[in-house]
């Protein structure tokens, strides 16, 4: 008897409908539509509807951990964003400030033109009398008070390292100030405070009274604005070596 | 056959009124399904034997459901109610599968 359960399925898809048979249809049914249900529930949108709670609990519990490593994590960055940008700002002030610096110094070592009120003293010298070591105390008057900017006759810039020497012929009316030789009269421009310096010069005893005793006159004329643009020679540093 | 027809009019039925199941139902309702899943499996095996019976699969069908909704809730009340549903599954599937394969094996012969 081959295929007897095929003949069943055969035999029962050809019975007769029963209250048996309804009872198992009614069940089936409950089973197709709970089926149905349940998938498209699944189905539906919100991923969390079939979520049991325990389940929903742990996922929220796992959430607000990540949620608050993230958040832990962000102050940590932000704090490295802060340290960053102050210490960016901070280098910028310090470049800042050593470029203040800079400019300070080579304006003070005659490595830069300089503009700024001050005194134009003009040396009259008709004598040839005056010389070098007058010259220089004058400057050293000048420096005194505060002079920033020092130039002799448009062309020497006087600086730290300028030297004065008379000129190889006392009557000629010619100094040497590094290595250049400045005739008169001589004509001093001084940036600086424009009352402090005319009073180095002008004070008894001073320049004035100096070079008038030596048959010489000076002129002290005080302007707003005055250019030195002459520039020190460049020297190069040899022997010496900076302590940092 | 007014038992397919049972089963196919409860699936359209479904698909028309598309009702959403009552929170308190559903974490039953997926494990109910599976349950009576078994029980349809286990009445087709019994009815290629020539075993079937209609008694015994509307009580092994109705308590089925009943018993997997009950171990499903009392693991709830425990605590380790999605393990035990888990569980659960994985026991009616490996019925569902030993019922396919028997039948597999009355309709087939392999």
């Amino acid at each position: 008897m081959p295929d007897r359960p095929l003949d069943r399925v055969r035999r029962g898809f050809a019975a007769r409908p029963s209250r048996n048979q309804a009872v198992v249809a009614v069940l089936l049914a409950l089973l197709g539509f709970a089926g149905t249900v349940q998938v498209s529930e699944v189905r539906s949108d919100d991923a969390y509807v079939g979520t049991r709670r325990d389940d929903l609990v742990q996922l929220l519990q796992s959430l607000s951990v990540a949620q608050t490593r993230a958040s832990d994590q962000l102050a940590e960055l932000e704090q490295t964003r802060d340290a960053l940008q102050l210490s960016s700002q901070q280098r910028q002030v310090a470049l800042e400030e050593s470029q203040d610096r800079l400019e300070a110094l080579r304006l003070l070592s005659g490595r830069s033109s300089a503009i700024g009120p001050g005194v134009t003293i003009t040396i009259e010298d008709p004598d040839g009398t005056v010389a070098a070591a007058t010259l220089l105390n004058a400057i050293e008057e000048l420096r005194d008070s505060g002079a920033e900017a020092i130039e002799i006759n448009d062309s020497a810039r006087v600086v730290a390292q300028t030297w004065f020497a008379d000129g190889a012929d006392p009557a000629d009316a010619t100094l040497v100030v590094d290595s250049r030789a400045v005739s008169a009269p001589y004509v001093v421009e001084v940036i600086g405070d424009p009352d402090t310096l005319a009073e180095a010069v002008a004070f008894p005893g001073g320049l004035t009274d100096e070079v008038e005793a030596l048959g010489g006159t000076v002129t002290i004329a005080k302007s707003d604005e005055l250019q030195v643009e002459s520039l020190a020679p460049e020297r190069a540093v040899t022997f010496g070596q900076p302590i940092t | 056959m007014i038992a397919l027809l049972g089963l196919v009019a409860g699936i359209v039925f479904g698909l028309i009124v598309e009702p959403s199941v009552p929170g308190a139902l559903q974490p039953y309702l997926p494990i109910a399904v599976v349950a009576a899943l078994d029980a349809t499996f286990g009445a087709l095996r019994a009815f290629l034997d020539g075993v079937f019976n209609e008694r015994v699969f509307v009580i092994s069908f109705v308590s089925n459901v009943i018993v997997a909704a009950l171990i499903v809730y009392l693991g709830d009340q425990l605590g380790v109610g999605s393990q035990l549903s888990t569980g659960v599954v994985v026991v009616l599937g490996i019925r569902i599968f030993s019922n396919v394969a028997a039948i597999r094996r009355r309709l087939l012969h392999a």
